[in-house]
C-alpha cells in the first residue's frame, strides 16, 4: 500500500554503503581521478558488499532478493561516494544482469553460478556505445550477420570499461536492424581492445575502444539463445540504474555546496544566509526529491514486470536535467574554489554531464 | 516499503470524479469563465449530494469515537489526505476554479477539524451534512498582511460582561466568503490577534458563522483566472461573537512562545499538498490536450528517440510530461508522510514551491505549442494558463514556501535566513 519509506533491508543497506562511500571511497576519489584508476581493494571491498550475489537466484548460489527499487536505493548511495568507483564495482552486473533478465536457461546456468562464488570482482564488462554523433542504442552501427551456426560482428565500440582485462564481454550490435547482444570472450579473434577512449569525466575508470572484425560468435552464445533478447528491457533497466547513480551524484554536489554555503563567510555572514544562495540550494534540494521518487516509481515498476518504455524516457529526461544543473550550481555555489581541482565539485560537473551518454554502463 | 499503488477504494472513486469531471465541469467551464460572478450550480447541485453524505456519515462516526469527536487512534496510515489529494487533482483536471465551488467547510473546516472541540464540532461542523448547500472559508490575508501573516491587524477584544469576542478588520482575498457567510448557511475561520502587542503568540483563530452582524462583504474581485470561484474582501465592524466560537486556547502564551501561531500555520501542512493536486490536475489537462491536439496533426512523441536527435516540441512535450510527473510525485510524498503521521512540513512546502511552479510553466508551454488556437478560447488551454497561476500564489506563494523549504534544510531560524 501507498508507501515511500524504505524498509528495514533497504535501511540497512542504504547506511552500509552510505558508510563505505564515506568511509573508503571519499578518501581516495580525488587521486583515483587525477591518477586514472580506483585502488583495487576499494573495488575489492565494495565486492564483498554482495550486492550482485545476494539478488542472484537460490539455483545459482545467490539469495534470490533481486529487487530493482533495492538496486536503486543502493546505487545513488555508492554514487554519492563517486560515479567512477560506482561504475566499477557494478561491472558485473553488465553480464549478470542481462543474464538474469534475458538469458536462457542455458546460458544462466553456465555462467551466472560464478558471480555467486567469485571471490574478486569476475572480469567482464559490456559494450554498447559508439563513436559517433549519432549514436543510438536502438540503431546501432555494429552489425551482426548470420554465417552458418553463429553470427559475424562487425563494427566499433567506446566507452566500453575495463575491457582491457576482460575475460567476457557482452557486445550489443543491430542484428537485421534490432540490437541484440551476444557473450564474446575477451580472446575472441577479431576482437582488439585500445586506445583508450578518454572522456571529461569518469577519470578514475579505464574505458577503452573496442574493434570489432568479423568475430565469430556461436548461436548459442546470443543472449536469450534462441529466441533472442529484449533490448528495450535491457535499456529500461540500464536507465533506472543510472538515473539512480544520478541522484546520488547530485546529491554529493548539493550536500557539498550546503555545507560549503553555512561555512563561508562574506560580508559577515555566511552566504547562506543570503536568499541567492539559501533558494538555489532549496531548488537542488527540491529537484533531488523529485528526481529520486520518479526513479523509484520506474524501478518498481520493473519490479511489477512492467513495459515502461515510455516512463523511462520521461524520467530519464528529468534526472539528467537535474544531475547537471544541481552539479553545475554546486560549482556556483562555491564561486572560484569550485572551478579549482583542489575541490571535488568541479569533478560531479564533468560526470554530471555525461549521464545523457552513459547508456548500458550500469544496470540493475 | 515503497510502494505507488493507491488503494483500490480511492481508485473506484477517482473514476467517480472523472465522470463529474468530464460530464459536468468540462461541458460548462467556458460559460462560468465568462459569466465570472455565476454560481456552476450544476456542479454544486451535483456535488452536494454526495457531500453532504460523506460529511454527515463522517461527522456521526467522530462523534460515535472519542470523546474530543477526534478520529480514534488506529493501527496504520490514515489515507484519508490520500484520497483529498487525489480528488482535488481529478475535479482541477475538470476545472480548477470550479473545484473550489465544492459545497464543503474546506479550508475552515479542516481548521475546525483540527483544533476544534466536540462542542465546536457540533456547531459548526453538523450542518454540512443536512439541508442546502453549505460552505467554509478561511480568513487570513490582510491588506498589509500577505505572506506576513504575522502582521495582521484584525483584532478579536475580549467582551467580558457579555462573554464575548468583538472583531474588528479587513481581510480581502477569501475564497468563497460570500458562498460561506451570505449565500449559505455556512463559516469563517478568521485570524485576528487578542493582543496586538503580542506578535505571533497574540494570533488566534475565530469561527464566524453566516449571518453575524457587524460583517459585511466590501469587495468582490474581478481576477486573471478562477473566475467560477468567488474572492472577497470582508470588513469587521464590531461584529461580535460567542465567546466559545474561538479555535484552541484563548492564553496569549509568553512572548517568546509562538504555540497558538504555529499550530494555526500546521492547517498549511494539510493544505498545501491540497494546493499541489490541484495545480497538478490543470497541469494534466494541458499536457493531455496538448499531446491530443498535436498527435491530430501527426506529432506524436517518440519515446525512443535518442535526446540529442529530438525536435523541439517533441523536447518540450517530454519536459512538460516529466515535470508534471515529478510535481505529482512531490505532492503524493506530501500526503503520504501526513498519511503515515511523520511531520510533512518540508515536503509540503517542496511539493507547493514546485507544483505552483510547474502548472504555470505546463500551461504556458501549452498555449505556445497549440499555435494560435492555444491563444484562442476554442479550447480551453488559455484558460488553463490563467487559472494555472493562482496556484503559484495563494496558500503561499511560491518564493514562501522556497523560503520554508531553504530554512528547513540549512537548520536556520527567520533572524538567519529572511
Amino acid at each position: 500500500m501507498l508507501d515511500f519509506t524504505l524498509d528495514q533491508e533497504q535501511e540497512m543497506l542504504a547506511t552500509i554503503i552510505g558508510r563505505f562511500a564515506e568511509e573508503r571511497v571519499r578518501p581516495v576519489f580525488r587521486e583515483a581521478e587525477e591518477r586514472g584508476a580506483v585502488p583495487a581493494e576499494v573495488i575489492q571491498a565494495g565486492w564483498e558488499l554482495g550486492l550482485l550475489p545476494t539478488s542472484l537466484p537460490a539455483a545459482y548460489g545467490g539469495l534470490g532478493d533481486y529487487s530493482v527499487v533495492t538496486a536503486a536505493i543502493a546505487v545513488e548511495a555508492f554514487a554519492w561516494g563517486d560515479l567512477a568507483t560506482t561504475f566499477q564495482i557494478l561491472a558485473p552486473n553488465l553480464v549478470a544482469v542481462p543474464l538474469l533478465l534475458e538469458g536462457s536457461q542455458a546460458q544462466q546456468t553456465r555462467y551466472l553460478p560464478d558471480f555467486t562464488t567469485a571471490r574478486r570482482p569476475p572480469a567482464v564488462t559490456a559494450a554498447l556505445i559508439e563513436p559517433g554523433i549519432r549514436f543510438n542504442p536502438r540503431a546501432l552501427k555494429a552489425t551482426a550477420t548470420i554465417e552458418g551456426d553463429g553470427y559475424r560482428l562487425n563494427g566499433a565500440k567506446t566507452m566500453v570499461p575495463l575491457a582491457e582485462d576482460a575475460e567476457l564481454l557482452l557486445v550489443y550490435a543491430a542484428e537485421a536492424g534490432e540490437t541484440q547482444a551476444f557473450l564474446v570472450p575477451g580472446d575472441a579473434e577479431g576482437l582488439t581492445v585500445g586506445p583508450e577512449a578518454e572522456v571529461m569525466g569518469l577519470g578514475a575508470l579505464p574505458l577503452y575502444r573496442l574493434h570489432l572484425e568479423n568475430v565469430y560468435v556461436p548461436a548459442v552464445d546470443r543472449l536469450g539463445g534462441e529466441e533472442g533478447s529484449d533490448f528495450a528491457r535491457l535499456l529500461n533497466h540500464s536507465r533506472v540504474a543510472l538515473a539512480a547513480a544520478a541522484v546520488g551524484v547530485a546529491r554529493a554536489g548539493y550536500e557539498y555546496a550546503r555545507e560549503y554555503a553555512k561555512q563561508r563567510v562574506q560580508f559577515g555572514e555566511p552566504i547562506a544566509h543570503r536568499q541567492s544562495i539559501a533558494f538555489m540550494l532549496a531548488e537542488m534540494a527540491i529537484d533531488i526529491e523529485a528526481a529520486r521518487l520518479l526513479v523509484w516509481e520506474a524501478a518498481w515498476k520493473l519490479d511489477r514486470g512492467e513495459e515502461i518504455t515510455r516512463e523511462a524516457t520521461v524520467m530519464k529526461h528529468y534526472v539528467d536535467d537535474v544531475v547537471l544543473q544541481t552539479a553545475d550550481r554546486a560549482v556556483q555555489i562555491l564561486g572560484g574554489y569550485g572551478y579549482i581541482r583542489e575541490y571535488p565539485v568541479e569533478l560531479w560537473l564533468r560526470n554530471a554531464r555525461g549521464f545523457v551518454h552513459f547508456d548500458g554502463l550500469a544496470i540493475v | 516499503m515503497i510502494d505507488f499503488e493507491l488503494p483500490e477504494r480511492i481508485e473506484n472513486e477517482l473514476q467517480m470524479a472523472q465522470m463529474v469531471a468530464e460530464q459536468v465541469m468540462r461541458a460548462t467551464s467556458r460559460k462560468y469563465d465568462e459569466n465570472e460572478h455565476e454560481r456552476p450550480v450544476e456542479y454544486i447541485n451535483m456535488m452536494w449530494q454526495v457531500v453532504r453524505e460523506q460529511n454527515r456519515r463522517r461527522f456521526e462516526k467522530a462523534m460515535a469515537n472519542g470523546s474530543n469527536g477526534d478520529r480514534p487512534e488506529r493501527e496504520g496510515p490514515n489515507y484519508s489526505i490520500v484520497r483529498l489529494i487525489t480528488l482535488v487533482e481529478m475535479l482541477s483536471w475538470g476545472d480548477a476554479g470550479m473545484y473550489l465551488c465544492t459545497p464543503d467547510p474546506l479550508l475552515g473546516g479542516a481548521a475546525i477539524d483540527a483544533v476544534g472541540t466536540r462542542e465546536q464540532k457540533v456547531r459548526f461542523l453538523k450542518k454540512f451534512g443536512e439541508g442546502e448547500p453549505k460552505w467554509g472559508a478561511m480568513a487570513i490575508t490582510e491588506p498589509g498582511a500577505g505572506s506576513d501573516n504575522s502582521a495582521l491587524r484584525t483584532t478579536a477584544r475580549l467582551d467580558s460582561e457579555n462573554n464575548e469576542w468583538i472583531l474588528n478588520g479587513e481581510k480581502i482575498f477569501i475564497t468563497n466568503g460570500k458562498l460561506a457567510l451570505e449565500e449559505s448557511d455556512g463559516v469563517c475561520v478568521v485570524w485576528a490577534t487578542v493582543d496586538p502587542h503580542a506578535g505571533r503568540a497574540g494570533i488566534k483563530s475565530f469561527v464566524v458563522e453566516a449571518g453575524t452582524p457587524g460583517v459585511t462583504i466590501a469587495k468582490q474581485e474581478d481576477k486573471l483566472g478562477i473566475r467560477c470561484s468567488d474572492t472577497v474582501s470582508l470588513v469587521f465592524d464590531d461584529a461580535r461573537i460567542p465567546y466559545d466560537n474561538i479555535l484552541g486556547s484563548p492564553e496569549v502564551q509568553t512572548k517568546k512562545s509562538t504555540r497558538g501561531f504555529k499550530g494555526a500555520m500546521k492547517t498549511f501542512d494539510a493544505s498545501r499538498p491540497a494546493v499541489a493536486a490541484s495545480a497538478m490536475g490543470v497541469a494534466r489537462a494541458a499536457l493531455e490536450l496538448t499531446q491530443e491536439k498535436l498527435a491530430e496533426e501527426g506529432l506524436e512523441v517518440d519515446y525512443t528517440r535518442p535526446r540529442h536527435e529530438m525536435q523541439a516540441w517533441e523536447r518540450d512535450l517530454i519536459t512538460m510530461e516529466a515535470r508534471q510527473k515529478a510535481g505529482w510525485l512531490l505532492t503524493l510524498k506530501a500526503a503520504v508522510e501526513m498519511a503515515h503521521g511523520q511531520s510533512n512540513r518540508l515536503s509540503a512546502s517542496m511539493a507547493k514551491a514546485r507544483a505552483g511552479e510547474t502548472a504555470t510553466q505546463v500551461t504556458q508551454k501549452a498555449v505556445e505549442l497549440l499555435g494560435p488556437t492555444g491563444y484562442s478560447k476554442e479550447l480551453l488551454a488559455e484558460k488553463w494558463m490563467r487559472d494555472a497561476k493562482i496556484n503559484d500564489i495563494y496558500e503561499g506563494t511560491k518564493q514562501i514556501n522556497t523560503l520554508i523549504v531553504a530554512r528547513e534544510i540549512l537548520g536556520y531560524t527567520r533572524r538567519e535566513l529572511k
